[in-house]
């Protein structure tokens, strides 16, 4: 933070709001050769912000660029002196940045992040001019990487996927691409230590091994740097459970503290040969503080760590009711629910808007590690989901997450991959969809026509 | 993590602890061998953070901030100053010609005493359990710098550098005038000759520095702070400690500001000595909130930002001052669980137990169903990371929550952490100064019940009531 620089504070609508995140909107602005990952990171980034509940989106000029031309032809396109290909490559940035303006003033957008190369100072003037006319904080993230084979992991990764290569076999489309880099090379200007001081940026080198930071000027800025510093890209999988079924699963009752019944034993016995057949090596494992995901991994019988953030979500008054007793005790509450189910507090309880916040440690502390198996709730791991598929705070909620499941997460491309292994032991089913009638009028019929069946 | 007993397959049964409430597996009793950490590893090897840069660039400043903050967050640290050492092995400093690189003697003393810092340093971390050591000198050397890293690889422990580099003679004159001029060294002498004499005590140092090198250093793990924090250079964080370390130096500044703390005004249940719920303020307490707003104006502070928590009784507060306003459900009071809206002589009556192991260790003990003081760190440990990066603040929250920030500020070690004094109706205004925090305590003359309960001298479980309710103070 800088001697003396006190962030000009425009006030946010919001006034509820747990922090003020941002002042004015910010764009966040790529550079970097092609094949430095500044879409992996945007991507992950604008996740991320989505799930802490900073509305962002990506503009991907690439893909303006796609729809305009519409079909790629070849490396040609991005030679440098080809005119006609810059013209277009100028408007597809414009509309992207357009795009960028609408979303941040009219569409409720906090974050754009502008995915680009904009690896000549020029360009990065542009859009520092067009910026400031539009009152928004400009932050840059350069990818800076010269090692071969991370560049070539890159291509073969995300490139040959690419809808500009889906006619090309794998050796042409490796050439073509690495011609196009080359189109990039001689111009390209990378932020400088001296030329660029009064802008603020991080520069990441060689997939996060450095890092230069410069004039981070707000929260924002400071928590997407603590984020680009924590994550990596060596291959690992995450794999999410529930604790094995719980005595107060099987009568219906939702929180408290009870033990596993005799067939939450037996998925613990084996969730343990299952974790042992993966032959995962130097695997975490997490749980929380509540007795029944602590029985579960004491069945693996290798250490783990228990994290209190990683506890339940806390249903204040309803704790250990069923959902018949909290339509009969608190009907009102009950439908206030099931209207927004994302934001709804217990009373004297929380909401998954609070859970989201308790979690984002553990998010940032998974993104850090490697293989890592947790142990947790049905709330927990739905907002845990939420985070690795990228899901909204409307679908976060009534995500399914049955227990006796494991879902073994693979980043993968831009992505995740899933895979869901029942381990087919039988449990009840605590599954509770969104009733067709949410009104505070309704019947108990229509408000108890979704709950899942229990002793 | 190497399991070093064989435990059978078969399920053990779980027992809940009863002060930290932590679910444990029954092993008759011996919880060393439990595989359950309920404490976050922060690190497994010991970690020396070691400082680098010439004088007056802020290295301890840093070393005390970043101490402070580790402790408070439950990393035990300690810090080794090689100046301490320095002045007890040569019990009057001259002058400059002292740190002249051609001075033989002094650089055998200076060489001595970072060899018995570095001594002390593992004995803090084999004999005391600590797990961060802040090497605090400068370093300046490659030579220096070797010796330590060896040291390091010898004992097993992972180095972390931390290089501040300022060039700003605004910023180096400051740093002089703060913290230089009280220093031991200089208490004999004028402001003037203080002056000269440390300067040139800098320029001895200027010849032979050698600031870590990005290219001979790669393999180093490091953070620059060039210009008070204006850019960073950030080289191979090694694991979930240094991240901390980094994101905090990353936040941290030295704008003078102040920081505003006080509790809402008198709730409801505070006249009925009952702890915890949701409540609104008393006459009392709404008096109090129209008299905070009369004095804050008069502080005319710039820019200020007041947050609350997300219940009442702040809220309310926060309303009389007539500016906007942020709530954070991390400011709110400590869940006391199955207590909550309970007096002192309810909780003995129906809980007499956890009534006494929670005065045996009233920090980490965690109500049932509720949160410990050590827990309410955990939670607001953000808050604190978000007042370091803020400038003019006014906090308006609830009695253990104000005892937490306090003890961060005022580096209060977690036994005194809850028995500090926040009484009700009272301003703590606090101004970092120096190395630490100057407090200005401000009692706005709304009188208000007493809520500090002291520690009673029976605290056994066998106690009688009576020895329980000794220190409960006065309520409705």
């Amino acid at each position: 933070m800088m001697r003396g620089c006190s962030s000009r504070s425009k006030l946010s609508q919001n006034q509820d709001r747990a922090v003020c995140m941002t002042n004015c909107p910010t764009l966040i602005v790529t550079v970097g050769l092609p094949a430095r990952g500044k879409t992996y990171i945007s991507k992950k980034l604008t996740r991320y912000l989505n799930w802490i509940g900073v509305p962002t989106r990506e503009f991907n000029v690439g893909q303006y660029r796609r729809e305009f031309v519409k079909i790629y032809k070849s490396f040609e396109f991005f030679r440098p002196d080809n005119e006609e290909g810059l013209k277009i490559r100028r408007k597809c940035a414009s509309a992207a940045l357009n795009d960028v303006r609408e979303y941040l003033t009219e569409d409720g957008g906090q974050v754009a992040v502008f995915d680009a190369t904009n690896t000549t100072r020029e360009r990065r003037e542009t859009i520092l001019e067009f910026a400031e006319q539009n009152g928004f904080k400009v932050f840059f993230v350069e990818s800076v990487c010269e090692d071969p084979d991370v560049i070539q992991e890159n291509i073969v990764q995300v490139k040959l996927g690419s809808p500009d290569y889906t006619n090309c076999n794998t050796e042409e489309a490796v050439e073509d691409f690495m011609k196009r880099i080359k189109c990039y090379e001689n111009s390209y200007e990378t932020l400088d230590e001296v030329l660029d001081r009064d802008l603020s940026y991080i520069k990441i080198m060689d997939v996060g091994q450095r890092y230069l930071v410069n004039r981070v000027l707000d929260h924002i800025q400071s928590r997407i740097v603590y984020y680009l510093m924590n994550i990596h890209i060596t291959p690992r999988s995450i794999y999410l459970c529930r604790h094995g079924e719980s005595e107060l699963n099987v009568k219906g009752r939702i929180g408290g503290d009870s033990g596993l019944t005799i067939r939450g034993k037996e998925f613990a016995k084996k969730l343990s040969h299952f974790i042992q057949e993966q032959n995962i090596s130097d695997l975490k494992v997490w749980t929380s503080q509540m007795k029944r995901t602590i029985q579960t991994a004491e069945a693996l019988n290798v250490p783990y760590e228990q994290w209190k953030v990683l506890n339940e979500i806390d249903a204040g008054v309803c704790e250990e009711l069923m959902y018949e007793e909290i339509q009969k005790n608190y009907p009102l509450e009950f439908a206030l629910r099931d209207q927004d189910k994302y934001r709804y507090r217990y009373p004297k309880g929380e909401s998954y808007e609070d859970l989201v916040q308790r979690l984002e440690p553990v998010i940032m502390e998974l993104e850090r590690q490697e293989n890592v198996l947790v142990v947790c709730h049905q709330a927990v791991l739905r907002c845990l989901l939420a985070y690795f598929l990228d899901k909204t705070a409307e679908e976060l909620p009534y995500l399914k997450c049955p227990l006796h499941t494991v879902l073994k997460l693979t980043p993968v491309a831009y992505g995740c991959k899933v895979e869901s292994i029942s381990l087919n032991v039988d449990a009840v089913n605590t599954h509770r969809e969104r009733p067709a009638n949410v009104n505070v009028q309704r019947t108990a019929e229509d408000a108890l026509q979704t709950v899942p069946p229990h002793l | 993590m190497a399991l070093a007993i064989n435990i059978s397959t078969e399920h053990k049964n779980l027992t809940q602890t009863p002060l930290l409430k932590i679910w444990v597996p029954w092993t008759g009793g011996n919880l060393n061998r439990r595989r359950g950490s309920s404490v976050p590893q922060f690190c497994n090897s010991p970690t020396m953070i070691v400082m680098v840069g010439l004088p007056a660039r802020g290295k301890t400043y840093i070393s005390k901030k970043l101490t402070r903050y580790l402790n408070w967050i439950g990393v035990p640290t300690k810090m080794f100053n090689v100046g301490q050492y320095r002045r007890e092995a040569v019990k009057i400093y001259k002058n400059f010609e002292f740190f002249k690189p051609d001075n033989e003697e002094a650089m055998k003393i200076r060489k001595a005493c970072a060899a018995a810092a570095l001594k002390d340093v593992a004995l803090y971390f084999t004999k005391e359990q600590g797990q961060v050591a802040v090497f605090d000198a400068t370093n300046t050397t490659r030579e220096r710098r070797a010796i330590i890293l060896s040291f390091a690889m010898e004992m097993g422990y992972k180095v972390f550098f931390v290089e501040s580099i300022c060039d700003d003679p605004e910023i180096i004159a400051e740093n002089i005038r703060q913290v230089k001029f009280g220093s031991p060294d200089y208490a004999d002498r004028d402001i003037d000759e203080a002056m000269e004499d440390f300067t040139q005590r800098i320029d001895c140092y200027r010849a032979s520095y050698m600031p870590i090198d990005d290219e001979k250093d790669r393999k180093l793990s490091y953070i620059k702070i060039f210009d008070v924090g204006s850019r960073y250079l950030v080289n191979r964080v090694q694991d979930h400690i240094q991240s901390r370390i980094v994101y905090y130096l990353m936040n941290i500044h030295v704008t003078p500001r102040s920081i505003y703390l006080s509790r809402h005004g008198e709730s409801e249940l505070n006249l009925l000595g009952r702890i915890g719920g949701d409540t609104g303020l008393s006459p009392r307490g709404q008096k109090y909130a129209s008299a905070l707003a009369t004095f804050i104006k008069g502080q005319k502070i710039i820019d200020l930002k007041v947050w609350t928590s997300h219940m009442k009784r702040t809220v309310q507060t926060a309303e009389a001052l007539g500016v906007q306003y942020e709530q954070w459900k991390a400011l709110n009071e400590i869940d006391a669980g199955v207590c909550e809206e309970l007096t002192y002589e309810e909780i003995q009556e129906n809980f007499p137990e956890e009534f006494a192991l929670r005065d045996q260790d009233k920090y980490r003990y965690r109500y049932p169903k509720g949160e410990s003081y050590e827990d309410l760190v955990h939670r607001l440990e953000p808050v604190i990371m978000e007042l370091e990066r803020q400038e003019n603040v006014l906090v308006i929250c609830h009695q253990a929550v104000m005892r937490c920030l306090l003890a961060y500020f005022l580096d209060k070690p977690a036994d005194e952490l809850p028995y500090l004094r926040c009484p009700l109706h009272t301003v703590l205004k606090l101004t970092p100064i120096a190395y630490g925090c100057k407090v200005e305590s401000f009692f706005l003359n709304i009188e208000a019940v007493n809520t500090h309960r002291e520690r009673p001298l029976n605290v056994n479980i066998t106690r009688n009531p009576e020895e329980a309710l000794q220190t409960v103070p006065d309520h409705i």
